[in-house]
């Protein structure tokens, strides 16, 4: 196993994917546990679906790739929030709309450019060589930025999450953090989605909380154990994906999906056990 | 000490929703350290008119004006049936100390004072025990009194109930009103409430704010069951006329 470690970690993609992937599942977990809560899911994979078509014709015009879409999926999610909290379409509709508008679009600027090829195979589900060196630095320089700003503002979040109203009354600006946390969600995704795929990368945000809060019943156990669950989950995920020549992504996503039933199971005997 | 200075000065406020008038040409004051009762039927706007107070919502017309003394961090807030999720993670203790966020400003966490008073208000509560449980798997009496502690925190000069006693049992009810007009003798702290409860609203309250269409009446809790509304309110809403002292 420790061998197998090594050798995978002489490739230098290799260690650019580990970074990268590490770094992203973290803050997407972090960040995943107030979007579920809030009922938010879907977001992320609203998300990502702009991010393709941000690539798309990133690609397209032979620009590069994270200066587009990071202004883009920023944009969108402002628009999203926006149109969730006006409730004239509801939040789901909303990214329903946006996210399958945003995938027509890609898949059609890049058949009229470059043709379906690779390209489009690797942004929909993920390609581990996608990282250059210019995308770790970025990568390391925002998840800090993204750590940063949720470890100061967890007490807010907390509160705003368990109930808005009462947030508000006491005068905190929760539009302001709302903005925030759909911020960083936007750069989380942007700087995950060549990994691990347009398709799979709200994976990331959501899987690590749900498994937590089968087994956690307190918001900062839940945070926690969230953050845990998402970097075991990833370089597991990673062993997998090496051993078995299966693409980062799915095999990452795959390993989330053990733990949910692991952990799911467990709270069954656990309250089993109880009574 | 200012006891009857003014703390809350409703001046001819008028609110609507998309134009339809909920509240009309509302004037009452407050004074610090006093006990309010918002009573009325139904959608007779007494939330709104909390909502108001707490600056959620702007009056059509005419104002509610808040005292400079009463910062927008001082005041705790029990909502309504708090809209919170059924499978939300948040334990007891986690819920009381939230309330110190209005006041930490720009400071990312709680200090050790704000950590010693969430544990006093739980004392006081009598939830102490609770401290460690998960919010969501707690009795509706329970979640109350930690929502309680939890706007007691923030409620350095004014605390806002809106109907605290809402699905819980006569008796549990009763304790939570009794619990509130301590804190009220106690820490002198101004208190509104919204209630449906008639009944513990005049044993409790100082004043009365009965709202229902153009009739507001503003009066003390003696005086309200005198009055022909008064009156007729308690005994509509008596479960048993008859025993009740207030229904002759």
């Amino acid at each position: 196993m420790f061998e197998t470690v090594l050798e995978m970690l002489s490739y230098p993609f290799m260690v650019r994917a580990v970074v990268v992937g590490g770094l992203v599942s973290l803050c997407a977990a972090l960040l995943g546990v107030s979007l579920v809560l809030k009922r938010y899911s879907m977001i992320g994979d609203g998300l990502s679906h702009v991010g393709f078509g941000a690539l798309a014709i990133a690609t397209a015009m032979n620009l590069a790739p994270l200066s587009v879409s990071i202004p883009v999926v920023v944009t969108a999610a402002f628009l999203l929030l926006r149109i969730s909290e006006s409730s004239k379409i509801k939040g789901d509709a909303a990214i329903a709309l946006i996210s399958i508008g945003s995938l027509s679009l890609g898949v059609t600027v890049i058949s009229m450019s470059v043709g379906v090829n690779t390209d489009v195979y690797n942004f929909m589900f993920g390609s581990i060589l996608a990282m250059s060196d210019d995308d770790v630095f970025l990568s390391v320089v925002l998840s800090v930025v993204v750590l940063t700003l949720f470890i100061l503002f967890y007490n807010k979040i907390f509160a705003i999450t368990f109930d808005e109203t009462f947030a508000r009354a006491g005068g905190i600006r929760v539009g302001l953090y709302n903005m925030l946390i759909a911020l960083l969600t936007a750069i989380t995704i942007v700087l995950g989605m060549r990994m691990m795929g347009a398709l799979l990368i709200s994976g990331l945000i959501i899987f690590p909380p749900l498994t937590s809060m089968r087994l956690f019943k307190k918001f900062k156990t839940v945070t926690i154990s969230a953050a845990v669950i998402a970097i075991v989950g990833f370089l597991t995920g990673v062993c997998v994906s090496f051993l078995l020549n299966t693409p980062i992504g799915s095999s990452v996503i795959i390993v989330n999906i053990i733990a949910f039933i692991l952990f799911s199971l467990l709270a069954l005997i656990r309250n089993a056990v109880r009574k | 000490m200012g006891e009857k200075q003014t703390a809350i000065t409703c001046d001819n406020a008028t609110f609507a929703y998309g134009g339809k008038v909920v509240v009309e040409s509302l004037s009452f004051q407050i004074s610090y350290g006093e006990y309010l009762c918002i009573v009325g039927e139904n959608g007779c706007g007494k939330s709104t008119l909390v909502r108001g107070i707490l600056g959620l919502k702007q009056p059509s017309a005419g104002k509610i004006n808040v005292e400079k003394g009463i910062k927008r961090g001082e005041i705790g807030y029990l909502p309504q049936q708090s809209a919170v999720q059924k499978d939300f993670p948040a334990g007891a203790y986690e819920v009381v100390l939230s309330g110190f966020l209005s006041r930490q400003g720009f400071l990312p966490f709680y200090s050790k004072q704000d950590k010693r008073e969430a544990r006093e208000n739980m004392e006081r509560l009598n939830i102490s025990d609770l401290a460690g449980s998960c919010f969501r798997e707690l009795s509706g009496g329970q979640q109350q009194r930690v929502l309680l502690a939890r706007a007691m925190c923030a409620a350095r000069k004014l605390l806002v109930l809106d109907e605290p006693s809402l699905g819980l049992d006569p008796y549990a009810a009763a304790d939570l009103y009794e619990m509130i007009s301590e804190i009220n003798r106690e820490t002198a702290v101004t208190v509104i409430i919204v209630s449906h409860d008639i009944h513990n609203a005049v044993k409790y309250a100082g004043k009365i704010l009965h709202i229902s269409g153009r009739e507001t009446l503003f009066e003390s809790a003696q005086e309200y069951t005198k009055t022909k509304v008064g009156k007729r309110f308690l005994e509509r809403s008596c479960p048993h006329s008859g025993v009740c002292p207030y229904v002759s």
